[in-house]
């Protein structure tokens, strides 16, 4: 019964990703349709996920598509966090639609049940929890890359409907995404301390490799940020580099390993 | 009452006969006071218009008195102003006053100065029942049309264009430093609007040493040379040029290592001068963005389109704003009416009473009799009230505010001595 919870969210999400692409045509009812769509939908989740750490017995979101389910969730709620200003609503075109998206493919992958699920431990749950949060704010840190690298091609172009969008300055950007992915480090590693510890030499694969690949890779783009100033276009790249590696390489050799 | 406009504009008069008749704040009140004997007055007068706004009893010849005080004031231009001075009564000058308050009158629809203007005018002027009411509903309808839609959004001139481009890219401008690069009027009106929202000059870099010192201290900033550009270009945030050199100014070879020193943060180079003053090819650098006068001018047009847009919404607020001010102007003539049934109804409740011998009541029971009969006769004449204001505004108020007196007897009331 509770996993019926997942149509009002795949509903609301995919309204949400529809209207955010009317705002490109102009600020107005769509942009606040969208907001909704997101809210609504957002909520709804809430209720599944709930309703799934109640009724299931053990940890329910330990299978690729369980993670997947628990991910859109810490997508869209750090979304939430800037998503509702009228000046970050385009944001959403980034996010909404791979929300939607990926909330299909866990609910395909039965990662949206209330089945029997595993009994990995406190210190393994917080381990999935933290990097999922992780990994989460790192695709929100991509989406603001990626609207900073087309607000400023649109720029560079000199495009003349430029001011009819509500889009947010270019620094602003580059500062949120730069922050975004500073807390979202914190988690990795916060998670990854929580593997190590529950960890055997011998249990040592590809996917710890990778993981560790990317926490490199974005404690790089602080360092970089810091000391040559790193910042603009390259950074933003950097940032759409890192979700490259997280969206293809980490569930390739997380769940086939 | 009556409601009377009497004025010109930038619709029909040329700027030569406006500012024969345009009068100062401390002219517009001296004007409102000529006429305020009797009547009310109002004078609201910007570079675009002069209004008088006139209210009274009876016309007696009030709309002739003003448009003769106008064409004194035009003097010698009197004859060219007769044919271009327009009058408008009632609803028409309402409704004229509330799209002149949301900038639907302006030249550019949506400019903001206009709401400010209708305010001093209203402030200063010999203001009465009507008048008042009518100014506060267009400040109410001009505030509307702002809030309501983005009709004052867009930048309606270059250097506001630059400053909206300027947020783009850096979002709040305090604290942000802008290079002037040349003292010409262009320049200075947008290094102008930039500092309205926040910025700081950092310099002004021109190459007769004296106009650069000049436009430094009405800008209260330092001046450089032109050889003192690439040093600057390294901390600047916005340059603004805009010099009468036949070519670039701001080449790639000279700004080339300070580009790189900036390590991709944003410069936003402004360039209003024909011919050119900076490398289109500075475009390429890492956060360098460079937009001409060209650019800027297209984003005024288009920025002036989606005006036009945004006016057609504010008209219907205006619209229905100058509906309730009509429905207000012709509830008043049922207001005596209103008013003597209900002294007509606290003069029986008051009678009664007074017969009823109220005083063997304790003090509580006495204030609540009073209090439960006023609310009796309130709830009673509430809906009369209502229904009266309603048929007013449907233009039967004068036959149902007749059919009032003729049933309670007012009209007797009325006769009494």
């Amino acid at each position: 019964m509770a996993e019926l919870l997942v149509w009002p969210a795949l509903i609301a999400y995919g309204e949400a990703a529809f209207a955010y692409a009317g705002e490109l045509r102009g600020p107005g009812l769509a942009g606040r349709l969208a907001t909704w769509g997101v809210r609504i939908g957002w909520l709804a989740q809430t209720a599944l996920l709930l309703a799934q750490a109640f009724d299931v017995d053990g940890f329910p979101w330990g299978t690729w598509a369980g993670a997947l389910n628990l991910f859109v969730w810490l997508v869209v709620g750090a979304y939430l966090i800037w998503g509702c200003r009228p000046g970050y609503r385009l944001l959403g075109l980034a996010v909404m639609p791979l929300a939607a998206t990926l909330l299909v493919a866990a609910w395909v992958g039965g990662g949206t049940g209330t089945e029997t699920g595993g009994h990995p431990g406190w210190l393994s749950a917080a381990h999935a929890g933290l990097m999922l949060a992780g990994l989460a704010g790192f695709t929100l840190a991509a989406g603001m890359a990626a609207l900073y690298l087309w607000q400023e091609r649109r720029l560079k172009r000199r495009d003349s409907r430029l001011l009819r969008l509500r889009v947010p300055p270019l620094e602003s950007l580059d500062r949120l995404a730069s922050r975004t992915a500073a807390v979202s480090l914190l988690l990795l590693t916060a998670g990854i301390v929580a593997g190590l510890a529950s960890l055997q030499w011998s249990d040592v694969d590809a996917a710890m490799l990778v993981t560790l690949g990317i926490w490199t890779l974005y404690a790089s783009y602080f360092v970089l940020r810091r000391e040559p100033g790193l910042r603009g276009r390259r950074a933003a790249g950097l940032l759409l580099v890192g979700l490259a590696l997280i969206a293809v390489v980490l569930p390739i050799t997380h769940f086939a390993s | 009452m009556k409601l009377s406009l009497v004025g010109v504009s930038h619709h029909q008069a040329p700027v030569e006969l406006r500012e024969r008749v345009a009068v100062d704040l401390e002219g517009a009140a001296a004007l409102a006071a000529e006429f305020a004997d009797g009547c009310e007055a109002a004078v609201l007068s910007t570079c675009n218009r002069t209004e008088l706004y006139l209210a009274a009893d009876e016309d007696d010849g009030l709309e002739e008195r003003a448009v003769v005080r106008l064409l004194e004031l035009a003097g010698d231009e009197a004859a060219a102003l007769t044919p271009v001075l327009y009058r408008l009564g009632d609803q028409a000058a309402a409704l004229h006053l509330f799209r002149v308050a949301a900038g639907l009158d302006s030249l550019v629809p949506g400019e903001g100065e206009i709401l400010g203007q209708v305010r001093a005018a209203y402030e200063v002027g010999a203001a009465g029942p009507l008048l008042d009411r009518l100014f506060r509903q267009a400040l109410h309808a001009g505030r509307r049309a702002r809030v309501e839609t983005a009709i004052g959004e867009s930048p309606a001139s270059v250097p506001a264009a630059a400053a909206a481009l300027a947020q783009q890219v850096f979002g709040e401008l305090s604290g942000r430093r802008v290079l002037v690069v040349g003292a010409g009027k262009m320049s200075e009106l947008a290094a102008r609007n930039l500092v309205s929202r926040g910025a700081s000059i950092a310099a002004v870099a021109n190459r007769t040493a004296a106009h650069g010192e000049e436009l430094a201290q009405r800008l209260g900033t330092r001046s450089v040379g032109l050889d003192g550009l690439a040093e600057e270009l390294r901390t600047a945030d916005v340059v603004v040029t805009s010099t009468s050199a036949p070519g670039f100014v701001l080449h790639a070879a000279l700004a080339r290592e300070s580009l790189r020193a900036r390590h991709g943060r944003p410069l936003l180079l402004v360039d209003l001068a024909v011919p050119r003053d900076v490398d289109p090819a500075l475009a390429a650098y890492d956060g360098c963005f460079v937009y001409d006068i060209d650019d800027l001018e297209a984003v005024v047009e288009l920025a002036l389109d989606g005006r036009r847009v945004e006016a057609a919404r504010a008209e219907r607020i205006v619209a229905a704003e100058a509906e309730r001010f009509r429905e207000w102007q012709v509830s008043l003539a049922v207001v005596p009416a209103i008013a003597s049934l209900r002294a007509r109804a606290e003069e029986i409740r008051v009678g009664e009473l007074a017969r009823a011998r109220l005083e063997r009541l304790s003090e509580s029971e006495r204030t609540l009799v009073e209090a439960i009969t006023a609310q009796i006769v309130n709830k009673l004449l509430h809906l009369p009230t209502v229904r009266l204001k309603e048929a007013a505004a449907a233009a039967d108020g004068v036959i149902y505010a007749d059919v009032v007196r003729h049933l309670f007897g007012l009209d007797e009331d009325e006769r009494r001595p």
